[in-house]
């Protein structure tokens, strides 16, 4: 047989992956590794999703989603952010960030068109670059910047063939947010070169100290950001898949192409969920919210007790500690702590070259086990 | 000084020690400390309690809901009243509601003999009680906040993205 796609074949599969297949197969592992919340959606969400079941509201919604939602959205956005969507034709839901991010990758680029992606940061932003015929082009950052790029690294990667920027604040793995005055910097940038800025904003709500900067309400960056985010974090929604993108209308049709033919529209009864979930969930999620906020000063630290060098992170639901002075890499770290004593994180180096030196916390977990955990890695740590 | 924070995490677990709560609230202990003692002096905190399962630990219980229509007394109203029923250990709770019923009380006893009896001895025959309606409670599904049927595990996959 022909050999498969030269893009997919040279895409190596997630670091997460492998450890994934380690735990699984072991008992009584206490888990740092989940990038979800650990709550479960908010029962009036579930209960709304039920009820529209049974009344078998089960067809296509209009590819851009249920018209109630987006209103919804746009309705939320100018409340949260003063920013105006026209819900009729600038939002688009979508199948979770994760397909906002390959829909705005597609609509924009043109094989070999470069993208600046910082790192650390999730997994898939580089694949969804590469799969759209883009060619992503890193910018590390790390604990001394408060994993935050610079504006000068961002225009040090500009070149004639730079398309786009993206950019994610608070970031996964690292938990950093960025100042409003560096992200400001970063924009001017980008209207300095026509770039277009992907932002995905999925954490927003998980910001702990002061109020998150969303990007399209920056000087200039309306017109040229597609703005991404969604329900899976802010409503205990990652299971569900909604997310959804905003822009201008040209760029959201442009995505909405590309989802008509290869999604259709996300499921309805997700989109029903979601809808009651942004009319309705605002105290439960605060609630949580709450509770991760408490968690994060716990298990900070608690790292830095146990002598992992740990930045308070300023959002999403992350700790990003050094391991450099135990002398380990974080791929050995952390399969000798899973071993040693089951406590599952994921190696810093899954997230871009930058990220080696540390591992990733989640503490969307329970009190009781945070702490459990941190004394098992404080013994780790001790015995090194 | 009033700190709701503090009193949320104590209801929720009342065995968290304030150093827990300082790093939680990212406070010094001192205050954390000082702040408990202010609440527990002004009744703010009233007491520490336990959640307990006693059908799990084998105690036979029977709970009845009692709904109590009752004549107010002059210069009293309900508090009167109220205060001959609260009084008798039995009681669970009382609450004035709004309704058909102005009282409904809450009442444990071993066996659905005896609650019946407290019922029929006590309570129908205070002066100012009018009429009374028990039901029984069958089984607990949610008290207080607490679910006692069966909950929600954790079933995430072990480390994701």
């Amino acid at each position: 047989m022909k050999p498969i796609s030269r893009v997919v074949q040279s895409t190596p599969p997630s670091g997460i992956r492998r450890f994934f297949d380690i735990v699984s197969q072991m008992d009584d592992v206490i888990s740092l590794g989940v990038g979800e919340p650990d709550f479960a959606t908010p029962w009036r969400a579930r209960e709304a999703c039920i009820y529209s079941l049974e009344r078998g509201q089960t067809h296509y919604t209009s590819n851009y989603g249920m018209l109630e939602l987006r209103q919804a959205i746009s309705a939320y956005l100018r409340r949260q952010e003063g920013l105006e969507y026209n819900p009729e034709n600038q939002i688009l839901i979508t199948v979770g960030v994760s397909e906002g991010m390959d829909l705005a990758m597609r609509a924009i680029l043109n094989p070999g068109d470069e993208v600046i992606v910082p790192e650390p940061s999730f997994v898939a932003y580089k694949p969804c670059v590469s799969f759209a015929g883009g060619v992503p082009v890193v910018i590390p950052s790390y604990m001394d910047t408060g994993f935050t790029v610079t504006p000068e690294q961002v225009e040090a990667a500009v070149t004639d063939k730079t398309k786009a920027i993206l950019i994610s604040y608070p970031c996964n793995p690292t938990g950093a947010v960025a100042s409003k005055d560096t992200l400001q910097r970063i924009v001017d940038i980008a209207c300095k070169y026509d770039l277009y800025i992907i932002s995905d904003e999925i954490y927003d709500r998980l910001t702990y100290e002061g109020k998150h900067v969303c990007i399209p309400t920056l000087t200039g960056a309306y017109e040229r950001t597609i703005l991404l985010n969604g329900f899976s974090k802010t409503y205990a929604m990652t299971g569900w898949r909604i997310g959804y993108a905003a822009g201008l209308p040209e760029i959201i049709e442009a995505m909405m192409k590309v989802h008509q033919y290869t999604m259709m529209c996300a499921p309805v009864m997700a989109q029903v969920a979601a809808l009651e979930a942004i009319r309705n969930g605002e105290s439960d999620s605060n609630e949580m919210i709450e509770q991760y906020n408490q968690r994060r000063r716990v298990i900070v630290k608690g790292l830095n007790d146990a002598g992992l060098k740990c930045l308070m992170p300023g959002g999403a639901f992350y700790a990003f500690p050094s391991i450099k002075e135990t002398g380990l890499s974080s791929d050995e770290f952390s399969e000798r702590l899973l071993f040693e004593e089951k406590v599952a994180v994921v190696p810093g180096g899954a997230f871009g070259e930058c990220g080696e030196g540390h591992i990733r916390c989640s503490y969307a977990t329970s009190m009781d086990k945070i702490n459990l955990a941190v004394e098992r890695i404080a013994r780790f740590v001790s015995r090194l | 000084m009033i700190d709701k924070q503090i009193l949320k995490i104590l209801e929720r677990d009342a065995r968290t020690s304030p150093s827990d709560i300082a790093v939680m609230l990212g406070k010094t202990e001192d205050e954390v400390r000082e702040s408990i003692k202010n609440m527990e002096a002004n009744g703010i905190i009233r007491r520490y309690k336990t959640v307990i399962d006693w059908e799990k630990a084998g105690r036979e219980q029977v709970f009845a809901f009692i709904d109590v229509r009752v004549t107010p007394s002059r210069g009293v109203g309900f508090d009167d009243v109220a205060k001959r029923i609260y009084n008798f250990p039995e009681v669970h709770s009382v609450y004035l509601v709004s309704g058909d019923y102005d009282l409904r009380v809450v009442v444990g006893g071993k066996t659905m003999h005896e609650v019946a009896f407290f019922v029929a001895e006590k309570l129908a025959t205070l002066e100012n009680v009018l009429s009374t309606r028990t039901s029984f409670l069958l089984k607990k599904y949610k008290d207080d906040g607490d679910v006692f049927v069966e909950t929600e595990t954790d079933n995430r996959l072990a480390v994701t993205p």
